[in-house]
């Protein structure tokens, strides 16, 4: 539990219906414990997301970013995490040259059978996050009132 | 602006217990959008649900937001509900503060906040929801059952008793499945055959049903209501509907050495060859890898004998295409190789037997005609030995994690068999557990050691050696006594364990259904939906599921035909109207979301888009088949021109969440 | 008592829950006889806390370390380890060597086979 006068990061994550989601929902079932820091918003397919969402939330103020998927090859529609991979490759590394730090960004495959792993990857995120600090490189000041 | 109506769940004290409900409603209350809000013990109740009906009525809702568990579990129940006031049912959003806010945070300050901002990130979005409309795809009416074993023949026997159209896929040349290898059933001792072959026989005649034995699934394409299968015919070298089964044919066959698959490679058949004497269809079949006039060219006898002139070598495989509404795996299953126990001395020793072997020689078709007898030297044997768990609970690497669920009550029948025909055989069971779930299946293992003396030990064998003599020796211990046995057997039966068929996963890959790592087809949901696979329009029967006994496999098939019958009932299916949507206004025709789309829903046509002023414009335009789209939304971030977007998981309204959240 | 159980544990790697007690070990353990406590009872007795009495127990050094139990085991517990691990712990309590290469008389290094020599050092030696 963290002290209230702490940095409390943002984070944002997004998650495919039929694994990922599902994961997050077995975390819950089984009340696996992850920081209230992190939001989750359903997409259904992490071939859905599309990068400007993500550069979106960084505008926004997001201070990090993860995207979930299914395990390669267990796509509900066969092939979709592995668009997510390519265009998030890409996308990470243009990031890094906008010089966000390469850690405020992820791509994990997390099954809807496994709620622990997506309670343990959501910890290890938000610490990292919490560590790097705010994320001011990308803010867009107009967006702040 | 939409007038928004909030509605937050208590459940209980599931939510109430962690997040602070009555401020999440005030507070979203307050929201600019937001004309009413109130929190409610249990939403999805039928009082809480017309709570949300009387407020959608009263304050004339455009949107409505639930803040309860997640939308897996009930957004389809508070659909129904804003459907029944009146509005449209994807005018509904639900944000989960269950699962993913009050289960995981301890923190009262924490959860409440976050199920807050949870909350406004759902009214961001259905602020921005379009009314959707299911579409809907035609139904063939027409069923294909993939495997001919007791599973495939319950379900589709069921099936056909509903009055539609199914066909059973088989690759062996007879239906029934490792059934008819199976000398008796427990717990009642019938005859396995007895109960089966009339099954066979009623598919064999039920004018609904047809049977392509001999045959494999080649290609799936399609999708719930409209799968399109390639079956490959193999070439059996006799004209199906000529032969009479006469038996002529498999009698003269000059090879006779061919290892019989029926009887495990126990005894030999012919190149020519019935599988057994109830086969379905009653058809001969000529193994081409053994026969002589495929090896050399000289032969030719079984075309000279055959007085229906059904022999043709020249016959080769074909490959039929059908429509189907519905598929069913039946695929079931196979005993283990056990040769990577040499500590049981399987390879070294053919007294050493699979359960499955044993069953052969204790029934009256198999190689020793019923009775029986060691294979080495055809003596009665005097003490055998059963070991159960080979390879099953496995975790060393060799055999398999899970249990076999069905070798404890086969062995039970075994030994209680060798009891019963042969007094003075002395019968040892080793077991970890005896596992006997089931309607009298304990009673029966007891009365394999109360009534018939078998004796039951606690322990493993850890060696079984061969002896000049040609009896087996066993070593094993006993833990409840605490020593180690040593037992000087004539007969050593290892309870192999049972794994999936090794048609089943590249037939999951075809079917795009899920397996587990077993190679057991994964079921949409382990409790509630337990014959349906996560795809859509598959279904699964039998042992491909899980390992399972007779009596579970049937009850499986039977419900897997229901779910079968439930689709093919429906004339036309509504489909899933989340699907992507292209903006001809902007689409450019430049055919990248065509190449991204897993389905092929995606096609282009020329329009017109020619205004007097401006003279003839045409353009290629992408358009999507509604009915094929299942709404990934790859093509949407493919798009380089914007046009394609995803209708419910639209750009904006994932954005507008984004917005809700980082604010 | 718990430091021993894990110090046994430690050193042998080995998970005591993973045994479904279905006694393969013993059933497959040549020295069975000659042995007061047997496989299967090892891996209970260390997962008891009980090494105090195994410690004490000759059985420790009547395990051959053929290592047919490990290859055996259905749940890859590896008893043998377990015994060595014991074993090691007699020996490390003790502070001394037990053997020492020099103690080998030299006529005997012709005869004894290479293994039994390393068997006999991990048995007896630190």
């Amino acid at each position: 539990m963290q002290i209230n006068n702490e940095f409390k990061p943002k984070i944002v994550a997004f998650c495919c219906n039929w694994c990922s989601y599902a994961g997050a929902d077995l975390a819950g079932t089984n009340r696996a414990n992850y920081p209230a820091d992190v939001k989750i918003i359903r997409v259904p397919c992490s071939c859905r997301v599309n990068p400007m969402f993500i550069l979106r939330a960084f505008q926004r103020g997001a201070d990090g970013v993860i995207l979930c998927g299914c395990h390669p090859g267990d796509c509900h529609y066969t092939t979709g995490n592995y668009y997510a991979r390519r265009r998030m490759t890409m996308l990470f590394s243009m990031l890094s040259y906008l010089g966000i730090e390469k850690e405020r960004t992820r791509v994990e495959w997390v099954s809807a059978a496994e709620g622990a792993k997506f309670a343990a990857t959501m910890n290890e995120f938000v610490e990292t996050i919490t560590n790097l600090g705010e994320n001011k490189r990308l803010e867009d000041l107009r967006c702040k009132k | 602006m939409r007038r928004i109506g909030v509605f937050v769940c208590h459940c209980g004290t599931n939510i109430a217990g962690t997040v602070d409900v009555k401020a999440v409603a005030e507070t979203l209350g307050k929201e600019p959008a937001v004309v009413f809000s109130t929190d409610y013990p249990y939403m999805c109740s039928e009082a809480g649900q017309n709570i949300i009906k009387e407020a959608i009525k009263e304050h004339k809702l455009e949107g409505v937001v639930v803040c309860s568990c997640s939308p897996r579990m009930h957004e389809a129940t508070f659909r129904k509900t804003v459907q029944a006031a009146g509005l449209n049912p994807y005018l509904l959003e639900v944000a989960n503060i269950r699962e993913q806010c009050s289960w995981i945070h301890k923190d009262k300050t924490e959860g409440t906040a976050k199920a807050i901002v949870l909350g406004r990130a759902a009214i961001a979005k259905v602020q921005l929801n379009t009314p959707l409309i299911a579409g809907e795809s035609p139904v063939v009416k027409r069923a294909l059952v993939i495997g001919g074993g007791i599973a495939g023949i319950q379900t589709a026997l069921d099936i056909a008793d509903a009055g539609y159209e199914v066909d059973i896929v088989e690759k062996q040349p007879t239906i029934g499945g490792k059934m008819t290898q199976i000398d008796k059933t427990f717990p009642t001792l019938d005859c396995s055959s007895c109960i089966l072959t009339p099954k066979m026989v009623d598919c064999a005649q039920n004018e609904k049903i047809t049977i392509y034995s001999y045959s494999e699934v080649e290609a799936v394409t399609g999708f719930v209501g409209n799968f399109s299968v390639k079956i490959r015919r193999k070439a059996r070298y006799v004209d199906e509907t000529k032969c009479t089964g006469c038996g002529v044919c498999t009698e003269k066959c000059p090879v006779k050495n061919v290892p019989n698959e029926y009887n495990l490679g126990m005894d030999n058949r012919h190149a020519a060859y019935i599988p057994f004497a109830q086969a379905i269809p009653n058809v001969a079949v000529i193994d081409a890898a053994h026969c002589n006039k495929f090896k050399t060219g000289k032969c030719g006898l079984c075309q000279k004998l055959c007085s229906a002139g059904a022999i043709n070598y020249e016959q080769e495989d074909t490959i039929i295409e059908e429509k189907y509404g519905a598929i069913v795996a039946a695929t079931g299953y196979n005993p283990i190789s056990v040769d990577k126990y040499d500590e049981f001395a399987y390879s070294q020793s053919k007294d050493v037997v699979t359960s499955l072997e044993f069953e052969r020689i204790l029934k009256a078709d198999g190689p020793t005609e019923g009775h029986l007898q060691r294979m080495s030297d055809g003596k009665q044997p005097k003490t055998i030995v059963f070991i159960q768990c080979v390879g099953s609970r496995d975790t060393s690497g060799c055999g398999k994690e899970y249990c076999s669920k069905i070798c404890c009550m086969y062995t039970a029948k075994h030994a209680m068999y060798c009891r019963e025909k042969y007094p003075d055989t002395e019968v040892y069971v080793f077991y970890i557990d005896v596992r006997t779930p089931g309607k009298n299946y304990d009673e029966f293992y007891r009365r394999a050691v109360e009534q018939y003396g078998v004796h039951y030990i606690k322990g493993m064998v850890g060696k079984v050696s061969p002896k000049a003599d040609g009896t087996l020796h066993v070593q094993a211990s006993d833990l409840i006594s605490n020593e180690q046995l040593h037992i000087s057997a004539d007969m050593v039966v290892l309870a192999a364990a049972i794994e999936p068929d090794k048609s089943a996963r590249p037939l999951a890959t075809m079917l795009t259904a899920s397996m587990d790592t077993n190679d057991f087809f994964t079921e949409a949901h382990a409790k509630l939906r337990p014959v349906e696979s996560p795809t859509a329009g598959v279904f699964l029967s039998g042992v491909c599921q899980g390992p399972k006994d007779i009596p579970e496999t049937v009850a499986q098939a039977g419900a897997a035909a229901s779910k079968v019958i439930g689709l093919l009932a429906k004339n036309k299916l509504s489909c899933n109207p989340c699907v992507s949507q292209s903006n001809e206004a902007m689409c450019n025709g430049c055919s990248t979301c065509a190449n991204v789309c897993p389905y092929g829903a995606i096609t282009y046509e020329d329009k017109d888009f020619s205004r007097r002023k401006d003279g003839s414009m045409i353009r290629r335009v992408a358009v999507v088949n509604e009915a094929v789209c299942q709404g990934c939304g790859a093509c949407t971030v493919a798009c380089p021109s914007g046009a394609m977007d995803l209708k419910g998981f639209s750009t904006s309204q994932i954005m507008a969440e984004v917005d809700a959240i980082c604010k | 008592m718990a430091d021993l159980k894990e110090q046994v544990l430690t050193t042998s790697g080995v998970n005591p829950l993973k045994c479904m007690r279905c006694g393969k070990c013993s059933g497959t353990c040549p020295s069975y006889d000659s042995m007061e406590y047997h496989p299967h009872q090892f891996v209970y007795m260390v997962e008891k806390g009980d090494i105090e009495t195994l410690m004490k127990s000759e059985s420790i050094y009547k395990c051959l370390s053929c290592f047919a139990c490990i290859e055996r085991c259905p749940r890859s517990v590896e008893p043998a380890k377990l015994v060595e691990a014991v074993r090691l712990t007699v020996i490390r309590q003790q502070g001394q060597n037990h053997l020492k290469p020099h103690q080998i008389p030299a006529m005997l290094d012709e005869e004894l086979p290479q293994q039994a020599i390393v068997s006999a050092f991990r048995k007896y030696s630190k």
